[in-house]
Protein backbone atom coordinates (compact mmCIF):
# COMPACT_ATOMS: atom_id res chain seq x y z
CA UNK A 1 0.00 0.00 0.00
CA UNK A 2 1.36 3.41 -1.01
CA UNK A 3 0.37 5.85 1.72
CA UNK A 4 0.58 9.63 1.36
CA UNK A 5 -0.16 11.63 4.47
CA UNK A 6 -0.71 15.35 4.63
CA UNK A 7 1.55 16.04 1.63
CA UNK A 8 2.43 19.60 0.72
CA UNK A 9 4.35 20.25 -2.47
CA UNK A 10 5.06 23.44 -4.38
CA UNK A 11 6.07 23.38 -8.02
CA UNK A 12 7.02 26.48 -10.06
CA UNK A 13 5.75 28.76 -7.27
CA UNK A 14 2.37 27.01 -7.21
CA UNK A 15 0.99 24.88 -4.40
CA UNK A 16 0.21 21.68 -6.28
CA UNK A 17 -0.43 19.41 -3.31
CA UNK A 18 -1.79 20.90 -0.11
CA UNK A 19 -2.34 18.48 2.73
CA UNK A 20 -3.11 15.55 0.40
CA UNK A 21 -3.80 12.24 2.13
CA UNK A 22 -4.25 9.20 -0.07
CA UNK A 23 -3.93 5.41 0.11
CA UNK A 24 -3.14 3.70 -3.19
CA UNK A 25 -3.59 0.00 -3.61
CA UNK A 26 -0.46 -1.89 -4.63
CA UNK A 27 -2.66 -4.29 -6.57
CA UNK A 28 -4.51 -3.85 -9.87
CA UNK A 29 -4.95 -0.69 -11.90
CA UNK A 30 -5.97 2.69 -10.51
CA UNK A 31 -7.01 5.40 -12.97
CA UNK A 32 -6.47 9.00 -11.98
CA UNK A 33 -9.10 11.04 -13.80
CA UNK A 34 -9.30 14.81 -13.74
CA UNK A 35 -8.82 18.04 -15.68
CA UNK A 36 -5.49 19.23 -17.10
CA UNK A 37 -3.16 21.07 -14.76
CA UNK A 38 -4.67 19.84 -11.51
CA UNK A 39 -1.48 18.15 -10.29
CA UNK A 40 -1.86 14.56 -11.53
CA UNK A 41 1.60 14.48 -13.10
CA UNK A 42 3.15 15.88 -9.92
CA UNK A 43 1.52 13.06 -7.95
CA UNK A 44 3.02 10.53 -10.38
CA UNK A 45 6.47 12.15 -10.05
CA UNK A 46 6.15 12.03 -6.27
CA UNK A 47 5.42 8.30 -6.32
CA UNK A 48 8.24 7.76 -8.83
CA UNK A 49 10.65 9.43 -6.41
CA UNK A 50 11.39 12.29 -8.81
CA UNK A 51 9.70 14.93 -6.63
CA UNK A 52 10.22 15.42 -2.92
CA UNK A 53 7.34 16.79 -0.78
CA UNK A 54 7.90 19.99 1.18
CA UNK A 55 6.14 18.35 4.12
CA UNK A 56 4.15 15.23 4.96
CA UNK A 57 5.06 11.55 4.90
CA UNK A 58 5.15 9.02 2.10
CA UNK A 59 5.42 5.30 2.84
CA UNK A 60 5.29 2.12 0.81
CA UNK A 61 6.74 3.62 -2.35
CA UNK A 62 7.46 1.07 -5.08
CA UNK A 63 11.05 -0.18 -5.14
CA UNK A 64 11.32 -0.09 -8.93
CA UNK A 65 8.66 2.16 -10.47
CA UNK A 66 8.37 2.25 -14.29
CA UNK A 67 7.35 5.73 -15.36
CA UNK A 68 5.86 6.65 -18.72
CA UNK A 69 6.25 10.42 -18.93
CA UNK A 70 3.63 12.71 -20.42
CA UNK A 71 6.15 13.42 -23.20
CA UNK A 72 7.83 10.45 -24.90
CA UNK A 73 11.38 11.37 -23.81
CA UNK A 74 13.00 8.95 -26.25
CA UNK A 75 16.74 9.22 -26.86
CA UNK A 76 16.84 11.00 -30.24
CA UNK A 77 20.04 9.37 -31.55
CA UNK A 78 18.92 5.80 -30.80
CA UNK A 79 16.73 3.58 -32.98
CA UNK A 80 13.35 2.37 -31.67
CA UNK A 81 14.75 -0.99 -30.53
CA UNK A 82 17.80 0.64 -28.90
CA UNK A 83 15.53 2.99 -26.95
CA UNK A 84 13.85 0.01 -25.32
CA UNK A 85 17.13 -1.90 -24.88
CA UNK A 86 18.60 1.14 -23.08
CA UNK A 87 16.47 0.43 -19.97
CA UNK A 88 17.13 -3.32 -19.94
CA UNK A 89 19.98 -5.11 -18.19
CA UNK A 90 22.51 -6.78 -20.50
CA UNK A 91 21.04 -10.28 -20.18
CA UNK A 92 17.56 -9.01 -21.20
CA UNK A 93 18.54 -6.81 -24.18
CA UNK A 94 17.16 -9.41 -26.61
CA UNK A 95 13.67 -8.76 -25.22
CA UNK A 96 13.58 -5.29 -26.81
CA UNK A 97 12.50 -6.70 -30.17
CA UNK A 98 9.70 -8.74 -28.56
CA UNK A 99 8.35 -5.61 -26.92
CA UNK A 100 8.46 -3.79 -30.25
CA UNK A 101 6.40 -6.62 -31.73
CA UNK A 102 3.90 -6.33 -28.88
CA UNK A 103 3.28 -2.68 -29.77
CA UNK A 104 3.11 -3.53 -33.51
CA UNK A 105 6.38 -1.81 -34.40
CA UNK A 106 8.71 -4.75 -35.13
CA UNK A 107 9.18 -3.50 -38.70
CA UNK A 108 10.33 -0.09 -37.45
CA UNK A 109 13.04 -1.34 -35.07
CA UNK A 110 15.82 0.58 -36.83
CA UNK A 111 14.06 3.92 -37.18
CA UNK A 112 15.00 6.87 -35.01
CA UNK A 113 12.34 8.88 -33.14
CA UNK A 114 12.32 11.74 -35.68
CA UNK A 115 11.44 9.21 -38.40
CA UNK A 116 8.37 7.99 -36.48
CA UNK A 117 4.90 9.47 -36.04
CA UNK A 118 3.68 10.75 -32.67
CA UNK A 119 1.60 7.62 -32.10
CA UNK A 120 4.53 5.33 -32.92
CA UNK A 121 6.81 7.23 -30.52
CA UNK A 122 4.14 6.92 -27.82
CA UNK A 123 4.00 3.16 -28.27
CA UNK A 124 7.80 2.88 -28.05
CA UNK A 125 7.79 4.93 -24.85
CA UNK A 126 5.03 2.67 -23.49
CA UNK A 127 6.92 -0.47 -24.55
CA UNK A 128 10.02 0.90 -22.78
CA UNK A 129 8.06 1.41 -19.55
CA UNK A 130 6.49 -2.04 -19.71
CA UNK A 131 9.77 -3.75 -20.67
CA UNK A 132 11.64 -2.13 -17.78
CA UNK A 133 10.35 -4.76 -15.38
CA UNK A 134 9.17 -2.35 -12.70
CA UNK A 135 7.09 -3.41 -9.71
CA UNK A 136 4.64 -0.52 -10.25
CA UNK A 137 3.61 1.22 -13.47
CA UNK A 138 3.12 4.98 -13.45
CA UNK A 139 1.60 5.89 -16.81
CA UNK A 140 0.92 9.51 -17.68
CA UNK A 141 -1.64 9.64 -20.50
CA UNK A 142 -0.38 6.46 -22.19
CA UNK A 143 -2.74 6.61 -25.18
CA UNK A 144 -1.97 10.11 -26.49
CA UNK A 145 -1.97 10.11 -30.30
CA UNK A 146 -3.34 6.55 -30.65
CA UNK A 147 -6.49 5.61 -32.55
CA UNK A 148 -9.26 3.54 -30.97
CA UNK A 149 -7.95 0.15 -32.15
CA UNK A 150 -4.42 0.83 -30.91
CA UNK A 151 -5.72 2.25 -27.63
CA UNK A 152 -7.65 -0.99 -27.05
CA UNK A 153 -4.58 -3.06 -27.87
CA UNK A 154 -2.26 -1.03 -25.62
CA UNK A 155 -4.81 -1.12 -22.75
CA UNK A 156 -4.95 -4.89 -23.10
CA UNK A 157 -1.13 -5.02 -23.04
CA UNK A 158 -0.99 -2.96 -19.83
CA UNK A 159 -3.57 -5.23 -18.17
CA UNK A 160 -1.77 -8.34 -19.40
CA UNK A 161 1.47 -7.45 -17.61
CA UNK A 162 -0.35 -7.93 -14.31
CA UNK A 163 1.82 -5.22 -12.73
CA UNK A 164 -0.06 -2.78 -10.45
CA UNK A 165 -0.45 0.60 -12.14
CA UNK A 166 -1.50 4.18 -11.60
CA UNK A 167 -2.71 5.63 -14.91
CA UNK A 168 -3.38 9.30 -15.55
CA UNK A 169 -6.11 9.86 -18.12
CA UNK A 170 -8.66 12.42 -19.30
CA UNK A 171 -10.89 10.02 -21.21
CA UNK A 172 -13.66 7.93 -19.65
CA UNK A 173 -13.53 5.31 -22.42
CA UNK A 174 -9.85 4.68 -21.59
CA UNK A 175 -10.85 4.04 -17.96
CA UNK A 176 -13.39 1.50 -19.17
CA UNK A 177 -10.71 -0.25 -21.23
CA UNK A 178 -8.25 -0.40 -18.34
CA UNK A 179 -10.76 -1.41 -15.67
CA UNK A 180 -9.87 -1.19 -11.99
CA UNK A 181 -10.40 1.58 -9.50
CA UNK A 182 -11.06 5.21 -10.49
CA UNK A 183 -9.87 8.21 -8.52
CA UNK A 184 -11.63 11.40 -9.55
CA UNK A 185 -9.50 14.45 -8.86
CA UNK A 186 -9.66 18.20 -9.34
CA UNK A 187 -7.50 21.18 -8.43
CA UNK A 188 -5.30 23.13 -8.16
CA UNK A 189 -4.16 22.13 -5.46
CA UNK A 190 -5.09 18.52 -6.18
CA UNK A 191 -8.13 17.19 -4.31
CA UNK A 192 -9.61 13.71 -4.32
CA UNK A 193 -13.33 13.97 -5.06
CA UNK B 1 13.61 32.93 -63.28
CA UNK B 2 17.08 32.26 -61.95
CA UNK B 3 19.29 30.47 -64.46
CA UNK B 4 22.08 28.17 -63.38
CA UNK B 5 25.62 29.35 -64.08
CA UNK B 6 29.15 28.14 -63.46
CA UNK B 7 29.08 30.21 -60.25
CA UNK B 8 26.56 27.77 -58.74
CA UNK B 9 29.45 25.35 -58.17
CA UNK B 10 31.22 26.22 -54.91
CA UNK B 11 34.57 24.82 -56.12
CA UNK B 12 34.49 26.99 -59.23
CA UNK B 13 33.56 30.01 -57.07
CA UNK B 14 36.48 29.27 -54.72
CA UNK B 15 38.91 28.78 -57.64
CA UNK B 16 37.78 32.04 -59.22
CA UNK B 17 38.20 33.95 -55.95
CA UNK B 18 41.69 32.44 -55.51
CA UNK B 19 42.63 33.37 -59.09
CA UNK B 20 41.45 36.97 -58.57
CA UNK B 21 43.50 37.40 -55.35
CA UNK B 22 46.57 35.77 -56.94
CA UNK B 23 46.27 38.20 -59.84
CA UNK B 24 45.96 41.15 -57.43
CA UNK B 25 49.05 39.89 -55.57
CA UNK B 26 51.04 39.45 -58.81
CA UNK B 27 49.93 42.89 -59.99
CA UNK B 28 51.00 44.52 -56.71
CA UNK B 29 54.35 42.68 -56.76
CA UNK B 30 55.05 43.90 -60.32
CA UNK B 31 54.03 47.43 -59.37
CA UNK B 32 56.32 47.47 -56.27
CA UNK B 33 58.99 45.63 -58.31
CA UNK B 34 61.24 44.91 -55.29
CA UNK B 35 61.27 41.23 -54.27
CA UNK B 36 62.66 42.15 -50.86
CA UNK B 37 59.46 44.10 -50.10
CA UNK B 38 56.82 42.00 -51.89
CA UNK B 39 57.72 38.83 -53.81
CA UNK B 40 55.16 37.69 -56.41
CA UNK B 41 53.21 34.41 -56.11
CA UNK B 42 55.33 32.66 -58.75
CA UNK B 43 58.60 33.24 -56.82
CA UNK B 44 56.92 32.23 -53.58
CA UNK B 45 55.65 28.97 -55.11
CA UNK B 46 59.13 28.27 -56.51
CA UNK B 47 60.68 28.89 -53.07
CA UNK B 48 58.02 26.70 -51.46
CA UNK B 49 58.82 23.89 -53.92
CA UNK B 50 62.53 24.18 -53.02
CA UNK B 51 61.64 24.10 -49.31
CA UNK B 52 59.45 21.02 -49.73
CA UNK B 53 62.41 19.12 -51.15
CA UNK B 54 64.81 20.04 -48.35
CA UNK B 55 65.62 17.92 -45.29
CA UNK B 56 65.32 21.01 -43.12
CA UNK B 57 61.68 21.35 -44.14
CA UNK B 58 60.84 17.79 -43.13
CA UNK B 59 62.51 17.97 -39.72
CA UNK B 60 61.14 21.46 -38.98
CA UNK B 61 57.60 20.52 -40.03
CA UNK B 62 57.78 17.22 -38.13
CA UNK B 63 58.96 18.96 -34.96
CA UNK B 64 56.33 21.72 -35.16
CA UNK B 65 53.49 19.30 -35.96
CA UNK B 66 54.47 16.99 -33.11
CA UNK B 67 54.75 19.82 -30.59
CA UNK B 68 51.52 21.55 -31.58
CA UNK B 69 49.50 18.33 -31.86
CA UNK B 70 50.75 17.09 -28.48
CA UNK B 71 49.86 20.46 -26.96
CA UNK B 72 46.46 20.34 -28.67
CA UNK B 73 45.69 16.87 -27.28
CA UNK B 74 46.81 17.85 -23.76
CA UNK B 75 44.68 21.01 -24.00
CA UNK B 76 41.62 19.06 -25.22
CA UNK B 77 41.96 16.49 -22.43
CA UNK B 78 42.58 19.11 -19.73
CA UNK B 79 39.80 21.45 -20.95
CA UNK B 80 37.24 18.63 -21.20
CA UNK B 81 38.11 17.20 -17.77
CA UNK B 82 38.05 20.64 -16.16
CA UNK B 83 34.62 21.27 -17.71
CA UNK B 84 33.21 18.20 -15.93
CA UNK B 85 35.04 19.03 -12.72
CA UNK B 86 33.92 22.68 -12.57
CA UNK B 87 30.36 21.64 -13.47
CA UNK B 88 30.22 18.91 -10.82
CA UNK B 89 31.97 20.70 -7.96
CA UNK B 90 31.38 24.25 -6.76
CA UNK B 91 34.78 24.23 -5.08
CA UNK B 92 36.51 23.23 -8.32
CA UNK B 93 34.46 25.88 -10.15
CA UNK B 94 35.60 28.56 -7.68
CA UNK B 95 39.20 27.40 -8.01
CA UNK B 96 39.60 26.83 -11.75
CA UNK B 97 37.03 28.97 -13.59
CA UNK B 98 38.69 32.35 -12.83
CA UNK B 99 42.05 30.87 -13.79
CA UNK B 100 40.76 29.58 -17.12
CA UNK B 101 39.06 32.92 -17.86
CA UNK B 102 42.35 34.65 -17.11
CA UNK B 103 44.27 32.37 -19.49
CA UNK B 104 41.64 32.97 -22.17
CA UNK B 105 41.91 36.76 -21.97
CA UNK B 106 45.65 37.26 -21.29
CA UNK B 107 47.86 37.95 -24.36
CA UNK B 108 49.61 34.88 -25.72
CA UNK B 109 52.96 36.72 -25.91
CA UNK B 110 53.00 37.16 -22.11
CA UNK B 111 52.61 33.41 -21.64
CA UNK B 112 55.31 32.62 -24.20
CA UNK B 113 57.83 34.90 -22.50
CA UNK B 114 56.93 33.58 -19.05
CA UNK B 115 57.15 29.99 -20.29
CA UNK B 116 60.60 30.74 -21.70
CA UNK B 117 61.78 31.62 -18.20
CA UNK B 118 60.55 28.34 -16.74
CA UNK B 119 60.84 25.85 -19.61
CA UNK B 120 63.22 24.82 -22.38
CA UNK B 121 62.67 26.37 -25.79
CA UNK B 122 61.67 22.97 -27.24
CA UNK B 123 58.73 22.50 -24.81
CA UNK B 124 57.42 26.09 -24.94
CA UNK B 125 55.33 25.70 -28.18
CA UNK B 126 53.64 22.54 -26.85
CA UNK B 127 52.79 24.16 -23.51
CA UNK B 128 51.51 27.33 -25.18
CA UNK B 129 49.31 25.33 -27.59
CA UNK B 130 47.85 23.40 -24.62
CA UNK B 131 47.28 26.65 -22.70
CA UNK B 132 45.40 28.21 -25.62
CA UNK B 133 43.28 25.10 -26.29
CA UNK B 134 42.21 24.22 -22.72
CA UNK B 135 40.05 27.33 -21.98
CA UNK B 136 38.18 26.99 -25.31
CA UNK B 137 37.38 23.33 -24.65
CA UNK B 138 36.53 24.05 -21.02
CA UNK B 139 34.09 26.84 -21.86
CA UNK B 140 32.30 25.03 -24.74
CA UNK B 141 32.09 21.66 -22.98
CA UNK B 142 30.81 23.18 -19.74
CA UNK B 143 28.13 25.15 -21.59
CA UNK B 144 27.08 21.99 -23.46
CA UNK B 145 26.88 19.99 -20.21
CA UNK B 146 24.75 22.71 -18.62
CA UNK B 147 22.44 22.78 -21.65
CA UNK B 148 21.83 19.01 -21.69
CA UNK B 149 18.09 18.33 -21.97
CA UNK B 150 16.73 18.12 -18.38
CA UNK B 151 13.80 15.99 -19.57
CA UNK B 152 16.16 13.29 -20.85
CA UNK B 153 18.24 13.51 -17.67
CA UNK B 154 15.08 12.97 -15.62
CA UNK B 155 14.17 10.01 -17.82
CA UNK B 156 17.66 8.56 -17.18
CA UNK B 157 17.12 9.08 -13.45
CA UNK B 158 13.68 7.45 -13.53
CA UNK B 159 15.08 4.39 -15.33
CA UNK B 160 18.14 4.38 -13.06
CA UNK B 161 20.80 4.59 -15.77
CA UNK B 162 24.25 3.94 -14.27
CA UNK B 163 26.66 6.91 -14.47
CA UNK B 164 28.50 5.56 -17.53
CA UNK B 165 25.25 4.90 -19.42
CA UNK B 166 23.95 8.36 -18.50
CA UNK B 167 27.15 9.86 -19.91
CA UNK B 168 27.14 7.75 -23.08
CA UNK B 169 23.43 7.96 -23.93
CA UNK B 170 22.36 11.39 -22.63
CA UNK B 171 25.31 13.73 -22.17
CA UNK B 172 27.64 12.62 -24.98
CA UNK B 173 25.18 13.03 -27.91
CA UNK B 174 24.26 16.51 -26.67
CA UNK B 175 27.84 17.61 -25.96
CA UNK B 176 29.50 16.19 -29.06
CA UNK B 177 28.47 18.84 -31.67
CA UNK B 178 29.69 21.74 -29.51
CA UNK B 179 32.79 19.82 -28.42
CA UNK B 180 33.74 19.01 -32.04
CA UNK B 181 33.24 22.63 -33.13
CA UNK B 182 35.38 23.82 -30.20
CA UNK B 183 38.12 21.32 -31.14
CA UNK B 184 38.16 22.57 -34.74
CA UNK B 185 38.48 26.21 -33.57
CA UNK B 186 41.08 25.24 -30.98
CA UNK B 187 43.10 23.33 -33.58
CA UNK B 188 43.63 26.52 -35.62
CA UNK B 189 44.47 28.49 -32.51
CA UNK B 190 46.92 25.84 -31.26
CA UNK B 191 48.72 25.92 -34.59
CA UNK B 192 48.93 29.74 -34.70
CA UNK B 193 49.98 30.13 -31.07
CA UNK B 194 52.44 27.22 -31.32
CA UNK B 195 54.16 28.82 -34.31
CA UNK B 196 54.16 32.21 -32.54
CA UNK B 197 55.83 30.51 -29.56
CA UNK B 198 58.43 29.01 -31.90
CA UNK B 199 59.16 32.44 -33.39
CA UNK B 200 59.92 33.79 -29.90
CA UNK B 201 61.45 30.66 -28.30
CA UNK B 202 63.56 29.67 -31.33
CA UNK B 203 63.70 25.90 -30.86
CA UNK B 204 65.64 24.02 -33.52
CA UNK B 205 64.47 22.79 -35.97
CA UNK B 206 61.00 24.35 -36.19
CA UNK B 207 58.79 26.21 -38.67
CA UNK B 208 58.59 29.28 -36.42
CA UNK B 209 62.39 29.41 -36.08
CA UNK B 210 62.77 29.25 -39.89
CA UNK B 211 60.16 31.98 -40.22
CA UNK B 212 62.12 34.20 -37.83
CA UNK B 213 65.44 33.47 -39.60
CA UNK B 214 63.91 34.32 -42.99
CA UNK B 215 62.89 37.71 -41.61
CA UNK B 216 66.29 38.21 -39.95
CA UNK B 217 68.15 37.62 -43.24
CA UNK B 218 65.55 39.63 -45.20
CA UNK B 219 64.69 36.53 -47.21
CA UNK B 220 61.14 37.73 -47.92
CA UNK B 221 60.23 35.04 -50.47
CA UNK B 222 61.15 32.35 -47.91
CA UNK B 223 59.13 34.22 -45.27
CA UNK B 224 56.13 34.12 -47.62
CA UNK B 225 56.77 30.47 -48.51
CA UNK B 226 56.84 29.40 -44.82
CA UNK B 227 53.68 31.46 -44.20
CA UNK B 228 51.89 29.75 -47.10
CA UNK B 229 53.00 26.41 -45.69
CA UNK B 230 51.67 27.30 -42.20
CA UNK B 231 48.30 28.25 -43.71
CA UNK B 232 48.15 25.06 -45.80
CA UNK B 233 49.04 22.85 -42.83
CA UNK B 234 46.50 24.62 -40.62
CA UNK B 235 43.79 24.09 -43.24
CA UNK B 236 44.81 20.45 -43.71
CA UNK B 237 44.82 19.71 -39.96
CA UNK B 238 41.38 21.24 -39.52
CA UNK B 239 39.93 19.28 -42.48
CA UNK B 240 41.50 16.05 -41.21
CA UNK B 241 40.04 16.60 -37.77
CA UNK B 242 36.55 17.40 -39.06
CA UNK B 243 36.66 14.33 -41.31
CA UNK B 244 37.76 12.01 -38.50
CA UNK B 245 34.93 13.34 -36.32
CA UNK B 246 32.26 13.02 -39.03
CA UNK B 247 31.63 9.31 -38.33
CA UNK B 248 31.18 9.96 -34.63
CA UNK B 249 28.86 12.87 -35.40
CA UNK B 250 26.65 10.66 -37.60
CA UNK B 251 26.47 8.01 -34.87
CA UNK B 252 25.14 10.51 -32.35
CA UNK B 253 23.03 12.68 -34.66
CA UNK B 254 19.33 12.88 -33.79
Amino acid sequence: MIRLQNIRLNYADKRVLDGLTLDLSANGITCLHGPSGCGKTTLLRLIAGLAVPDSGTVTGLPKKPALLFQEDRLLPHLAAEENIAAVLPKHRIGEARNWLAKVDLAADANLRPRELSGGMRRRIALARALAYGGDFLLLDEPFTGLDTALTKRMAWLIRETGVPALVVTHARDEIALLGGRVLEVSGLPLRIL
Amino acid sequence: MKTSTLLDNKWIRAALALAVWLLVWEGLARWVNITLLLPGPVIVVQTLAELLGSADFRTATGFSLLGVLTGFLIGVAAGSLLAWLTWASRLADALFSPLLRLVRTAPVASFIILALIWLTSRTVPMVIAALMVAPILWSSTKTAIEETDPALLEMAKAYRFPAWQRFRLVYLPQILPQWTAACATAMGLAWKSGIAAEVIAQPRPAIGTNLYRARLFLNTEELFAWTVLIILLSFLLERLFIRSMAGLGRRYAA
